[in-house]
């Protein structure tokens, strides 16, 4: 992840309280979001950034998930979403992003 | 009427050396962790020249082998060699060794920043001149070089930047101003490796085209380089610089900037100069960016790859009036990611490729070939981006079986029918859009294509004055066989005389009635 993002996301977990906050990711593989998952819950696995030895534990999804589709309005999700949903291998993502959560989320 | 594309031409230089001394990779793990394993094992990972002639990727990009041919052979295509495809020449330019782009750098340079060590000079001079593009005006430039005293001298004691061949320092850029950091060695050395490539695009686009020098009106730099000092940091123009040591001398130009995005705006910007009758010939061009050398090396090294990006790019497009046989830029239906746009991809893909085909009244599929995002997915795929220009046709795909320009059981093959495997260095401008367009020239002059879309796409936000990013299409159509002479024709104006003057009996006999 972004040095920038990750120095932001720490941020807004120090100001409103990490228990507070959800992380929505749009990376187009499972490997990425996999992997930007991890940096906001268990920190930076490439040791690069503000998240490192960092386990914010934060609670993150990616947008192609039924727990974020299901929380929007179906037309504005089709505008917006519904291309990438056709592009993205959204399994690949889902099983990704469980396995990451399942072990590094603490506000679930 | 429509500007034409005359030809174009595209470089590269193998600087495996630089890859070590200049890839802001290496140069920060140099600083935060010195003695990294990654340091260690990167001289393992370093190609050959030879092996880098060999690359198809690289044959292609020189013009050898089209990417249809390309896409025959199994990715990765790293250990794939082909027989006869390890030219240095190509239809379109060559490849340059790390030596030779040395003293190609001495020569552009006019301010003597750029020294080489004398015996080095001795060793590489014959071999430098034999190119058949480096003319007498650049071989009067060569400087007979400098004590290897001189070099230690300036690299220990004077901040200059080495530069290295086969692990020796063999001359140096210096700094051009004791403390502004705008001319310091470091900005010195990447500008002049991108003037040098821009330099060897040019010469090779006159070759290419066979226009004489003078005929060139005005060029447009699109790299991604600055150049200016303290009071100016981007003042410019690497255009002007450039086409001088090209020796175009009736030439100015401008830079033209917009990151990844800025050839394809430079492209629109020249195909309208030309249309608007302001210049005749126009001429797109940029050379290649050191910083990115070796960007993604730490992966490559890791899956025990070589270093795919140890490749200077460099590219120039030569416009014209139009001439009824070369394709033409219809600068009328273009795309624009604008403000408003937003960052959704649908959005991006709407503005960039839909919005000028329902201007143009056209569907998805009627552009025969879209180029858009050309990286090599070698170079990208190991580094977790993806393969760049199949995600592209992807989402080009995926947006018309929304609009219903396709059915949803052709998302397979679109990318295959309508798009390309990448083959462009992932140096930045260097493979957004513009790889196509020489290749896109033959295809159309031999009847394969008829319609093509190039697509810019740049990431404005890495420059922090904006969130947004940018893009910009165009397309490239077979000549419609109009040109200027045919349009205003003896007999069309006679034509049109004639209507008139019967419109205007007319109108009298009618008013005489009424009377």
């Amino acid at each position: 992840m972004d040095l920038e993002n990750q120095k932001r996301v720490k941020e807004f977990a120090e100001q409103y309280g990490p228990e507070n906050i959800v992380v929505v990711l749009g990376a187009a593989e499972g490997e990425g979001a996999g992997l930007a998952a991890e940096t906001v819950t268990a920190g930076d696995p490439t040791f690069a950034g503000p998240l490192t030895g960092v386990q914010l534990g934060l609670t993150v999804y990616h947008v192609c998930e039924p727990e974020i589709k299901n929380e929007v309005d179906p037309t504005v999700y089709d505008e917006q979403v519904g291309m990438m949903e056709m592009v993205l291998d959204v399994d690949d993502i889902i099983s990704e992003m469980s396995s990451i959560r399942n072990e590094y989320c603490k506000y679930l | 009427m429509n500007s034409v594309i005359k030809g174009a031409s595209y470089i590269l230089a193998h600087t495996p050396d630089m890859v070590m001394e200049n890839g802001t990779t290496q140069t920060t793990e140099k600083i935060v962790n010195p003695n990294s394993e990654y340091l260690k094992e990167l001289p393992n990972h370093i190609r050959t020249y030879e092996q880098a002639l060999a690359y198809l990727p690289n044959q292609t990009y020189i013009g050898n082998m089209h990417p249809d041919e390309l896409a025959k052979y199994d990715q990765p295509w790293v250990d794939t060699t082909v027989e006869g495809m390890n030219q240095r020449t190509g239809k379109y330019g060559e490849i340059m060794p790390e030596d030779e782009f040395y003293m190609l750098m001495q020569c552009v340079d006019v301010f003597e920043l750029v020294m080489l060590e004398k015996s080095f000079v001795a060793a590489t001079k014959e071999k430098f001149v034999a190119n058949p593009v480096i003319d007498e005006s650049i071989v009067a430039r060569i400087h007979e070089g400098v004590d290897a005293s001189e070099v230690e001298h300036f690299v220990n004691e004077e901040h200059a930047e080495p530069l290295v061949f086969a692990g020796k320092t063999v001359g140096f850029v210096k700094r051009a101003h004791d403390v502004d950091p705008n001319l310091s060695a470091h900005t010195m050395l990447e500008n002049m490796v991108t003037k040098a490539s821009a330099v060897l695009s040019l010469l090779h686009l006159i070759r290419v085209t066979g226009i004489n020098k003078e005929d060139i009106d005005y060029v447009i730099d699109c790299c991604e380089e600055a150049c200016g000092d303290m009071n100016q940091r981007g003042g410019g123009n690497f255009a002007k610089a450039a086409a001088e040591i090209a020796g175009l001398v009736n030439a100015t130009g401008c830079d033209v900037r917009g990151f990844c995005a800025g050839p394809t705006h430079a492209f629109i910007n020249a195909a309208s100069l030309v249309k608007a009758g302001t210049h005749k010939h126009v001429v797109i061009v940029a050379g290649g960016c050191t910083a990115k050398l070796g960007m993604n090396g730490k992966d490559h090294v890791k899956k025990g790859l070589p270093i795919l990006e140890d490749m200077i790019g460099g590219f120039a497009v030569l416009l014209g009036e139009n001439d009824g046989i070369n394709p033409e830029v219809d600068t009328e239906h273009t795309g624009k990611h604008t403000v408003g746009t937003g960052s959704a991809p649908q959005n991006v893909i709407s503005s960039l490729v839909t919005n000028p085909l329902d201007a143009a009244g056209l569907k998805i599929t009627d552009v025969d070939k879209y180029s858009a995002e050309m990286q090599n997915p070698d170079i990208t795929k190991p580094a977790g981006a993806g393969d760049v220009p199949l995600a592209n046709y992807k989402m080009i795909a995926a947006l018309g079986v929304k609009r219903g320009d396709l059915e949803k059981k052709d998302l397979a093959t679109f990318p295959a029918v309508h798009g390309m495997v990448g083959w462009a260095p992932t140096q930045g401008h260097i493979p957004s859009g513009v790889p196509y367009i020489g290749v896109c020239r033959d295809d159309i002059l031999e009847g394969k294509v008829n319609r093509a879309m190039i697509i810019g796409k740049g990431s404005l936000f890495l420059g922090r004055m904006t969130n947004l990013f940018d893009g910009v299409s165009v397309m490239i159509t077979k000549n419609s066989g109009k040109t200027e002479e045919a349009a205003v024709s003896e007999e069309h104006i006679k034509g049109l005389i004639g209507k008139a003057m019967k419109d205007f009996a007319a109108s009298l006999l009618a008013a005489a009635e009424e009377e």
